[in-house]
């Protein structure tokens, strides 16, 4: 329990140096991650099914274990 | 010291016909194994024979109740001996199963096998769905979904099957095991849009860990497709009963995630370990199981405090706490042969990293947790488009994201981390692990297809001409192995020479 605890306060305090010492890098890097969010978006705008109404009111199951 | 922890996953996978108006499951199912198992023929993968190859019965018992009693309102599952059902060459098992195709994996000797074998039997439904083109309407095509709930109300199961020794009191395994399945879905909740569970409305639950939650409504018992309960007690060992159980965990939900099903099927059987050697001693009871199981799903915040047994209270991720810190003393005091000494380790890291990252922030997971992965999608699509989230391209993605069609696939895309070895997994479509008795169904399946007439899990019919048929008992998992016998396999030229030197 005494180990978790520690953990439990040292996450944050990590994070929060992070944001303080290297800022430009985490906002860069922010930027990528959305970048590659967005591009993924698109994706799923492409590989989604055209008629989602219909696929989704269609997928029905029977049940099973 | 606890037995090894074989196990094998058995999914039923979501299934129907697109362009058709009205789609019969069972029938689908049926065409699209048929559909695999004639392409096996056709490519020289499988003997003209091998479809022949049924499954053998005799030794089902779904009915039997691990508690030893028998429940007189309990329907237990019927056996469907009428249905399609094939005996692959990796020692897996292919059928119809409650309107639903089912793919139940060889056994494997621990968590890394395993993911190689569950990433076949997707490869399998992929090429079924491609062969069973040639069978059906130009503009019709069978589509598979890797989940457990059509988000109607109907669920259908992805088990996993671990080997405990017998002697292991069931009343501890259920005390001991309950918290554990009640908590393990942070990391292994594959995730879903809205809620089924009567009176509630996706205002009330717009998105929850477990795809499964919902439809459990029992602590303990036999049933698996109503009254479903955490801990499931058939007793249906499929090996010596005299010295070995078969935990059926009904709970779980399908990964897409490789490290999820690692994580999943990992950690459990180290906890199943440490509950068999009697060195768990966890007492985190919730007062009220099956509501603290939705309460979790449904608390994407991770804060929310369960109610426990003796008046504390605490978080899932708590509770997966105490017993990843009893694994690590484990580990230390009594290594983990039962599960692979290394993979053991590995998972034991992993575990830690995992409820780390949960801990400080969920998103850091979205390329290992299933929930996490499919819900930075939906959360994405959901801003970018302004959409409710009862939205219909929203429920869209959320069953895209378990789409068996590569093309449609949106768990491929979500940047999900992979364990496995791309040639290890197209081996393992046809080939079974070399560390259990798989391998000598698999292999004999391989060999001599025309001189099997029925297999199951723990025996082999044999069809030899003349003499009666002869039935191969294989009822130690651990032993028909690579080991064991690879070179006799390998030395023999037919079947009557290999059972004349197994000597049976």
């Amino acid at each position: 329990m005494a180990e978790r605890e520690q953990k439990k306060k040292s996450a944050p305090q990590r994070e929060e140096e992070v944001v303080e010492e290297d800022a430009p890098a985490t906002s860069e890097s922010g930027e990528k991650i959305k970048a590659e969010l967005d591009d993924l978006l698109d994706e799923i705008d492409d590989v989604l099914e055209q008629n989602a109404e219909d696929f989704v009111k269609s997928y029905i199951q029977k049940g099973g274990q | 010291m606890a037995v090894p922890k074989i196990v094998g996953i058995e999914t039923e996978f979501g299934i129907f016909v697109r362009g058709s108006a009205e789609s019969n499951p069972i029938a689908a199912s049926s065409v699209l194994i048929n559909a695999y198992v004639q392409e096996l023929v056709r490519t020289g993968h499988a003997a003209r024979t091998a479809p022949r190859v049924g499954w053998d019965f005799e030794d089902e018992m779904p009915h039997n109740d691990a508690r030893g009693t028998t429940v007189a309102d309990a329907s237990p599952p019927e056996v469907e001996t009428h249905l399609v059902n094939a005996v692959l060459t990796n020692g897996a098992r292919y059928y119809v199963d409650h309107a639903h195709p089912e793919c139940s994996t060889p056994e494997c000797a621990d968590a890394f096998e395993i993911v190689t074998w569950d990433r076949a039997a997707e490869e399998i439904l992929r090429r079924s769905m491609t062969a069973a083109r040639s069978m059906l309407a130009p503009d019709e095509e069978i589509v598979v979904h890797k989940n457990n709930s059509d988000g109607k109300g109907n669920s259908y199961g992805c088990h996993e099957n671990y080997l405990i020794a017998r002697d292991v009191p069931f009343g501890r395994i259920v005390r001991e095991i309950t918290p554990f399945f009640i908590s393990r879905q942070l990391f292994c909740g594959s995730g879903k849009i809205g809620t089924e569970a009567p009176g509630l409305t996706s205002d009330d639950v717009p998105y929850q860990i477990s795809q499964r939650a919902d439809f459990f409504e029992e602590e303990v018992g036999l049933e698996t497709t109503l009254k479903r309960p955490i801990v499931n007690t058939r007793d249906e060992p499929h090996a010596d009963a005299q010295k070995y159980r078969r935990l059926h965990v009904i709970i779980g939900d399908a990964n897409m995630s490789e490290v999820a099903t690692y994580l999943k099927v990992g950690t459990t059987a180290i906890v199943l370990a440490m509950i068999e050697d009697d060195e768990l001693g966890l007492d985190l009871t919730p007062v009220a199981p099956v509501a603290a199981l939705r309460a979790v799903s449904y608390d994407l915040s991770l804060q929310r405090p369960i109610e426990l047994v003796g008046g504390r209270s605490a978080t899932a991720l708590e509770i997966q706490w105490d017993y990843l810190e009893r694994a690590q003393k484990y580990a230390e005091s009594h290594g983990l042969e039962s599960v692979g000494e290394s993979v053991g380790a590995d998972v034991l890291a992993r575990w830690e990293q995992v409820l780390t990252a949960l801990e400080t922030d969920p998103m850091q997971t979205a390329d290992i947790v299933d929930w996490v992965a499919k819900r930075r999608l939906l959360d994405g699509y959901r801003e970018r488009h302004d959409l409710e989230w009862t939205d219909n391209r929203l429920a869209a993605v959320g069953l895209q994201y378990h789409d068996m069609r590569p093309d449609k696939c949106l768990a491929l895309r979500a940047g999900l981390q992979t364990i496995t070895d791309p040639a290890a997994v197209e081996a393992a479509i046809t080939t079974p692990p070399g560390s259990t008795r798989a391998y000598f169904r698999g292999r004999c399946l391989q060999k001599w297809p025309e001189s099997i007439v029925a297999a199951n899990w723990d025996s082999l019919v044999f069809d030899v001409g003349g003499d009666p048929l002869r039935r191969v008992p294989m009822m130690e998992p651990s032993r028909g192995t690579e080991a064991h016998v690879g070179t006799l396999i390998e030395e023999c030229e037919t079947a009557a020479e290999l059972l004349d030197r197994l000597g049976s």
